[in-house]
C-alpha cells in the first residue's frame, strides 16, 4: 500500500479505531466521506492500480537487464513466443504457451549442448517482478550450481512467456531441467512479486502436475536470496530423484515449495 | 441437425445447437480462446436470429452434452419438470423473451417455471437479451433462503464479509470481520477464502468466527471456503461448520477437475444438514462458479462459457443452496477481457441463476491483468443493485490482499443502500439496531456507542 501524507480533511467520519498495522496488510480504517471512501483512500488504491497495471503491460528493460546479469558471465539467447504483442498475450495463454517460428529456428540452429540446467527470466506478467527480482536470484542461486559441477545452458531471456514455455525451450535445448522465473500477476499490495518453476524433463505437454513452485518471491514475501536456497535444494532433489512435481515433497528447510496443488489454487499463478 | 438463417442472400449454416449458441453469444475473449466464437458481427447477429426461432422445446431433446457422457447433461434431463414447463412450452426462445418481458411474467409464475426451465434454454434466451432485459427480468424474480437468517427478500440485499488474509493469521481475519460488522455488512456470510487447506488451519478459522457468532449472538452464519471433502472431514469430527463450499462447474470433466462427483455434493450436502445449525432454515450450501471455468479445465466439450456457466447453476439447484456466487471477473481476460465483457458476464449470470430458482450473488470483480477498474465494477454493482441481486462482496477497501485481485468495499455496499434504499436480512438488522451499529432505519451511526461489542471491537484493533 502506498502512503501519500495530507493532512486529515473535514467531511470524513473516521472509524472509532486504528487497527495494528502488523494484524493484517488489509485496507482497514479508511473512514468514510458520506457512504464513500474519502479522498485519501480512493487516491491511494488509484495509485496502487496504476502500478500494478504498469507492471502488467510494460516490457522489461532488456539492456538493463541485461546489464544486471552481465556478472553472472553467462551466455544469453532471447526468444519470443507466439504472442506477438502483449494484448494477445493476455488474451492468448496458448500462444504464450509456445515459441514463436523465428524463436523455434534461433535454438534449433544452435550447435546441441545438453545441459543439466537451464535457467529462464520470462516477462509473465510483471516486468517489475522480473527486474527487481530474478537477478539477485540467479546471483545467489548460479554459484551453488557451478559449484556442484552442474552444467548450465545458456541464459534465456524469454518475452510474451507463460510457465509452460520453458517445456519447449527445455526440450530444444536438451536441458534435464528447467528453472523459470517469471513474473506473477500483480496484486496491488504488491506488483514486483516473481515465481520460480522447476519441471524436470521439459517436453512440451506437461502439466503442472510436473512441476514445483517457488512463489511470492520478493523483499516482503520470500526474498529472492531465500528463494535460491529453496530452489538449490530442489534442483538437486530433483535431478537425484529423477522426478519434479507432485511426486518431489517439499522438505526443504525453508517449506516454500508448493507442488501442483497449491499451483491449481493460487490466482497470482498464470501458468 | 443443423440450422440455417438465409439473410440478403446469404446462408449462414450452424452445425448444430451448441455451435449456433457459441456463435449467439455476445463477443468475449473465452470464446474466441475457444475457438466457437462468432467469426464476425454479422454472423453473430445471424446466429442470434435463428436462434430466436428455436422452440423451447429443442432444448428437451437436443443436448449440447450427450446424455450417455455427462452426469450434469443426466441431471438436467432426468430433473426436468414438464408440468411446471407447460406454460411455455409451446415458445421458441424469442417469443419467450417478449413473454418474460411481459406483465404476464409475474415473480410467482416465474418462481413456478423455474424447475421446468433448463440452462439451456435460459441461456440461450440470454443471449438474444440486452443488458436492461436482463436486469428487467431477474428484478421480477424473488428468491428466498434461510440459515440463521432470510436473505434475499424484496428491497434487500445481503453481503458477504470476506476478511481474507495473507497467512489466515486470525487477529487479520477477526480485524476486517469486525470492520466489516462495524459497516452492517455480514448477513450473507462470514466467509474466509484460506490461505491453507489443512484440516486443522481450516478448522482453527471456523471456530474463530463461531466463537465470534455465538459470543455476540449475531444472526449470520459462517463458512470457510475449503474443498467440500475437507468439510466433510471437519463434520465428522466435530467442527461447528456453518455453510459447506464448494466451486462448481457445468460439466461433469470439469466438476471433476475441482475434485468433486454430484455424489460427493449429496454427501456434503448431507453431513452440513445433519449438524442442524441454522436457526430459521436448513439451506446450507455455499457454491461458486464462474464463466470459464470449463474452458480452464479444457472440459467444455466445444460448449461456449455462458452456456456451461448456466449448467452449473443445474449443479447448485439441486442442492437447495442458502447462496450462490458468481465470482465474474476473478477468471482473468484471456476468459472475459474487460469492464464490457465482465459487465455483460455477471448481469447474464445473475439473470440465468434467478430464472433457474437460484439464491445468486455477484463477486463483482477483477485482475490486474484484466482492461477494468473500479469504475467499471461501480457500473456493475449499481445494475446488480437495480436487478435486485441478493448478494455481493463486502471486502476491506475492496483489496483481497490474500486472493489478490479487487472486488467490492464495506463502503460500496454503503454506496448501494444509500442509492437504492436496499436493505439487510431483517434478522441481521434488527441486531445491528440493537448492538448500536445502525438507527432503526439502517443507517450507520459514527462508530463511539456503548454495546459491549464496540468496545471489545476497539480493544481487539487497538
Amino acid at each position: 500500500m502506498s502512503g501519500v501524507d495530507r493532512p486529515a480533511t473535514t467531511g470524513v467520519t473516521p472509524d472509532a479505531w486504528r487497527p495494528r498495522a502488523d494484524v493484517t496488510p488489509a485496507r482497514l480504517g479508511l473512514g468514510r466521506a458520506g457512504s464513500g471512501q474519502p479522498t485519501r483512500a480512493v487516491l491511494d488504491f488509484a495509485l496502487d492500480h496504476a502500478r500494478a497495471r504498469d507492471a502488467v503491460l510494460a516490457a522489461p528493460d532488456e539492456a538493463a537487464l541485461a546489464a544486471s546479469l552481465a556478472p553472472l558471465e553467462l551466455d544469453s539467447v532471447t526468444v519470443e513466443s507466439a504472442a506477438p504483442d502483449r494484448a494477445t498475450y493476455l488474451r492468448r495463454p496458448d500462444f504464450g504457451r509456445r515459441l514463436s517460428r523465428n524463436a523455434r529456428t534461433l535454438l534449433a540452429a544452435r550447435p546441441r549442448q545438453p545441459c543439466d540446467v537451464l535457467l529462464i527470466v520470462a516477462d509473465g506478467l510483471s516486468a517489475a517482478a522480473v527486474m527487481a527480482q530474478a537477478p539477485r536470484v540467479l546471483a545467489a542461486l548460479v554459484p551453488q550450481l557451478q559449484d556442484r559441477g552442474m552444467t548450465l545452458g545458456p541464459l534465456i531471456i524469454a518475452r510474451q512467456a507463460r510457465v509452460a514455455l520453458g517445456d519447449e525451450i527445455g526440450s530444444i535445448m536438451g536441458a534435464r531441467l528447467v528453472v523459470m522465473l517469471v513474473g506473477e500477476r500483480p496484486g496491488l499490495s504488491a506488483a514486483d512479486s516473481l515465481g520460480a518453476y522447476l519441471t524436470f524433463g521439459p517436453k512440451p505437454g506437461l502439466t503442472d502436475a510436473g512441476r514445483n513452485c517457488v512463489s511470492n518471491i520478493r523483499d516482503a514475501g520470500l526474498t529472492p536470496e531465500a528463494a535460491a536456497t529453496t530452489l538449490f535444494w530442489l534442483i538437486e532433489r530433483s535431478m537425484a530423484l529423477g522426478i519434479s512435481g507432485i511426486t518431489l515433497k517439499d522438505e526443504s528447510p525453508t517449506g516454500f515449495c508448493s507442488s501442483s496443488n497449491a499451483i491449481a489454487n493460487s490466482p497470482a499463478l498464470e501458468t | 441437425m443443423s440450422y440455417r438463417f438465409s439473410l440478403g442472400g446469404q446462408t449462414w449454416a450452424f452445425a448444430d445447437l451448441k455451435d449456433l449458441l457459441a456463435k449467439a453469444t455476445p463477443r468475449r475473449s473465452g470464446d474466441m480462446l475457444a475457438g466457437i466464437a462468432a467469426g464476425s458481427a454479422l454472423e453473430q447477429a445471424a446466429a442470434q436470429n435463428c436462434l430466436a426461432d428455436v422452440p423451447l422445446r429443442t432444448f428437451l431433446v437436443q443436448s449440447v452434452i450427450p446424455y450417455e457422457e455427462d452426469d450434469v447433461t443426466r441431471l438436467i434431463v432426468d430433473g426436468h419438470d414438464e408440468v411446471a414447463f407447460a406454460p411455455v412450452a409451446h415458445l421458441c426462445v424469442g417469443d419467450f423473451r417478449d413473454w418474460l418481458l411481459s406483465d404476464e411474467a409475474t415473480g410467482p409464475a416465474l418462481a413456478a417455471l423455474a424447475a421446468g426451465l433448463t440452462p439451456e434454454m435460459v441461456a440461450a434466451t440470454a443471449k438474444i437479451m440486452r443488458n436492461q432485459d436482463l436486469i428487467q427480468v431477474a428484478k421480477k424474480v424473488e428468491v428466498v433462503t434461510r440459515f440463521r437468517n432470510t436473505v434475499g427478500l424484496r428491497g434487500t440485499m445481503a453481503v458477504r464479509i470476506q476478511p481474507n488474509h495473507p497467512t489466515d493469521d486470525p487477529r487479520g481475519i477477526l480485524a476486517s470481520t469486525l470492520e466489516g460488522l462495524c459497516y452492517g455488512c455480514g448477513d450473507a456470510v462470514i466467509g474466509v477464502n484460506p490461505a491453507s487447506d489443512a484440516p486443522a488451519a481450516v478448522a482453527a478459522i471456523v471456530r474463530l468466527l463461531d466463537e465470534l457468532i455465538e459470543r455476540y449472538h449475531i444472526p449470520t452464519q459462517s463458512c470457510v471456503l475449503t474443498h467440500a471433502t475437507t468439510a466433510i472431514g471437519l463434520i465428522e469430527n466435530g467442527v461447528p461448520l456453518d455453510l459447506v463450499f464448494q466451486s462448481v462447474a457445468g460439466t461433469e470433466a470439469a466438476n471433476a477437475s475441482f475434485g468433486v462427483t454430484l455424489a460427493l455434493l449429496k454427501e456434503a450436502h448431507e453431513a452440513g444438514r445433519s449438524l442442524q445449525r441454522g436457526t430459521v432454515g436448513q439451506n446450507v450450501m455455499y457454491f461458486e462458479t464462474g464463466q470459464g471455468s470449463a474452458l480452464s479445465a479444457d472440459a467444455h466439450h466445444g460448449v461456449d462459457q455462458q452456456t456451461c456457466e448456466a449448467r452449473a447453476y443445474a449443479v447448485c439447484r439441486a442442492f437447495s443452496p442458502f447462496l450462490v456466487n458468481t465470482v465474474v471477473g476473478f477468471i482473468g481476460p484471456e476468459y472475459l477481457y474487460d469492464g464490457k465483457q465482465i459487465v455483460r458476464a455477471g448481469l447474464e449470470d445473475h439473470f440465468c441463476g434467478k430464472l433457474m430458482g437460484l439464491p445468486i450473488g455477484c463477486d463483482v470483480c477483477y485482475t490486474n491483468h484484466a482492461e477494468a477498474d473500479q469504475n467499471d465494477m461501480d457500473v456493475l454493482l449499481t445494475l446488480l443493485g437495480a436487478a435486485g441481486v441478493n448478494f455481493v462482496m463486502g471486502v476491506p477497501g475492496a483489496d483481497d490482499v490474500m486472493l489478490n485481485y479487487q472486488s467490492t468495499s464495506f463502503h460500496d455496499q454503503l454506496y448501494l443502500r444509500d442509492l437504492l434504499g436496499l436493505k439487510r436480512a431483517p434478522e441481521f438488522a434488527a441486531w445491528l439496531a440493537d448492538t448500536g451499529i445502525t438507527d432503526a432505519g439502517g443507517r450507520l451511526f459514527a462508530p463511539g456507542g456503548p454495546h459491549p461489542f464496540l468496545q471489545d471491537m476497539r480493544a481487539l484493533l487497538a
